[in-house]
């Protein structure tokens, strides 16, 4: 049985096909088959989302992870990342967790808000 | 009144390249005027990421990459004022803005750049019928919302329309703890790229119903249910089809349209067929030192292809007003077949090349894109795997032009 996927790697969205020998046809670039061989064994997404700046009225601003996570665990991380806060100012690469679920990845400021 | 050298409109990723490239080119007199509180436009509240794989060559989130530009715009000290509205321009370069600060001014520049953006097709618009209740937004209205103050607009969330925004939506909302019951698009082919069918809508289970529109919207202060139902290939309502959906919220994403009031109401402009301006492949309208570059030119489905017109447009720019370098030679180019609309709609008959984007009106396997000058052919080339949804991006060189117009076409064979 052949698998496909479609790549997400860049706004091209390749249609791949991986056969039962593992053969990977239909992808314009290298990325292509790097995605479709980790979205079979281990698929990762890299997430994004918001915190709360706690000294700005109605505000957030936005994180997300510095890498991509395992897909399996991206609502388990929104858990951590609402439990998150931060106080103003803050900037783009700003750390606000290292490591969050033991995961190698740290949870980093997007944008800033001086 | 003030005098500049260059006025931008506009303060997001065209309007930042536009003025970034201007500068690098030579005009160091520029102002740029940004109605928001904030430079970086619609990118702000655009907090997923997939931004600036062709600019940077990394995965960026939106205020990253209007960080990278901002940056650029402050290390060459390009004067900006934010909360500022233009309420008028006009043919002899004269721009009148108004801020609480310094109330109405009124500057005459020597070359004023439109990247005024787009704005988001409205309930209204797209005529959706039933109750006038609460609850029906903008997939824009709703990501400021929910990505600039924290909240969410439902909890129980019918799309209509399979635009990127609103799959880009329906991922957030699903992870700030809403239920998005599904996304209906009334084409039988979605208007995302495929990617974001795959990382927001199947990642999530969420259902993509094609050829499925909204025939009734129920609720008496705020939406109750949601009536969807099939449609026909001439996108009619097919009666008997109808079933009821209990949500609380009906979020659109039905597209964008340039946002070209202030061209509109000065007037002697030319607009095309996507209701953005007619332009020559420097950018410029047909009002000599009026350029425009951007979503208020054509909606782009790429940031980076924004900040590279805005680069081209700021460079024209500069080069009028340095060299007061005006084209009065223009061939009209003219899109034809499966080509819903081209930028530019001129070429300069001193052109050595043309660099065009256009995209197809439907979902095309296999095509053809022929460029003439009367008889002449001046490029053929086979083209795979069209969308509506993927613009289209190509050069041609020019060679002994006539004064006939450049006819575009995309045809089967």
């Amino acid at each position: 049985m052949n698998k496909e996927f479609t790549c997400i790697v860049c706004p091209r969205g390749c249609h791949i096909t991986v056969d039962e020998q593992n053969n990977v046809s239909g992808n314009f670039c290298p990325r292509g088959k790097n995605y479709v061989l980790k979205e079979m064994s281990a698929p990762e997404r890299t997430l994004t989302s918001s915190i709360r700046i706690t000294n700005r009225k109605n505000c957030v601003v936005s994180v997300k992870t510095s890498k991509p996570i395992p897909k399996g665990k991206i609502f388990e991380m929104m858990e951590v990342v609402n439990s998150l806060h931060a106080e103003a100012p803050v900037h783009v690469g700003d750390v606000v967790l290292h490591n969050p679920l033991g995961i190698d990845t740290d949870i980093v400021i997007t944008k800033n808000i001086l | 009144m003030i005098k500049k050298d260059l006025v931008v409109i506009g303060g997001g990723a065209g309007g930042l390249a536009a003025a970034i490239s201007a500068y690098d080119n030579g005009v160091k007199d520029i102002l740029l005027l940004e109605r928001e509180d904030h430079l970086g436009g619609i990118l702000d509240q655009c907090i997923h990421n997939g931004f600036g794989l062709t600019t940077f060559k990394e995965e960026l989130t939106g205020p990253e990459y209007a960080d990278r530009f901002i940056k650029e715009l402050k290390k060459r000290n390009i004067e900006y004022k934010l909360l500022t509205q233009v309420s008028k321009i006009t043919k002899n370069k004269e721009v009148f803005y108004s801020n609480s600060d310094e109330g109405f001014v009124k500057v005459e520049a020597k070359a004023i750049i439109l990247a005024t953006g787009s704005y988001e097709r409205t309930p209204g618009a797209i005529m959706v019928p039933g109750d006038r209740c609460s609850g029906v937004t903008t997939a824009g209205t709703a990501q400021k919302i929910l990505n600039t103050t924290g909240y969410l607009v439902g909890k129980k969330v019918v799309i209509l329309g399979s635009g990127d925004i609103g799959l880009i939506m329906a991922r957030r909302l699903t992870l700030e703890g809403a239920k998005v019951i599904c996304v209906a698009e009334i084409m039988p082919f979605s208007n995302g790229l495929n990617r974001n069918i795959v990382q927001c809508l199947q990642d999530f289970n969420i259902p993509l119903y094609l050829s499925t529109t909204v025939s009734n919207v129920i609720g008496k202060n705020r939406v109750e249910k949601v009536e969807l139902s099939s449609v026909d290939e001439n996108l009619k309502v097919i009666p008997g089809t109808a079933r009821e959906i209990e949500c609380d919220c009906l979020i659109l994403s039905v597209g964008l349209l340039p946002q070209t009031t202030l061209l509109e109401e000065m007037g002697g402009v030319k607009f095309e067929r996507n209701r953005g301006p007619s332009v020559d492949n420097n950018f410029e309208l047909q009002i000599p030192g009026i350029f425009t570059c951007g979503n208020c030119l054509h909606v782009h489905d790429l940031v980076d292809f924004v900040s590279q017109e805005g680069l081209a447009a700021g460079k024209s720019a500069a080069e009028y007003i340095v060299n007061n370098k005006e084209e009065k030679d223009k061939l009209p180019v003219t899109a034809g077949g499966l080509m819903g609309y081209v930028v530019p709609n001129y070429v300069n008959k001193s052109a050595e090349e043309l660099n065009f984007k256009f995209r197809v009106r439907k979902p095309t396997e296999k095509a053809f894109l022929y460029i003439t000058q009367g008889d002449r052919l001046l490029k053929k080339q086979v083209l795979t795997l069209l969308l509506p949804s993927i613009m289209v991006e190509g050069k041609v060189k020019l060679t002994d032009l006539t004064n006939e117009p450049i006819e575009m076409r995309v045809d089967y064979e």
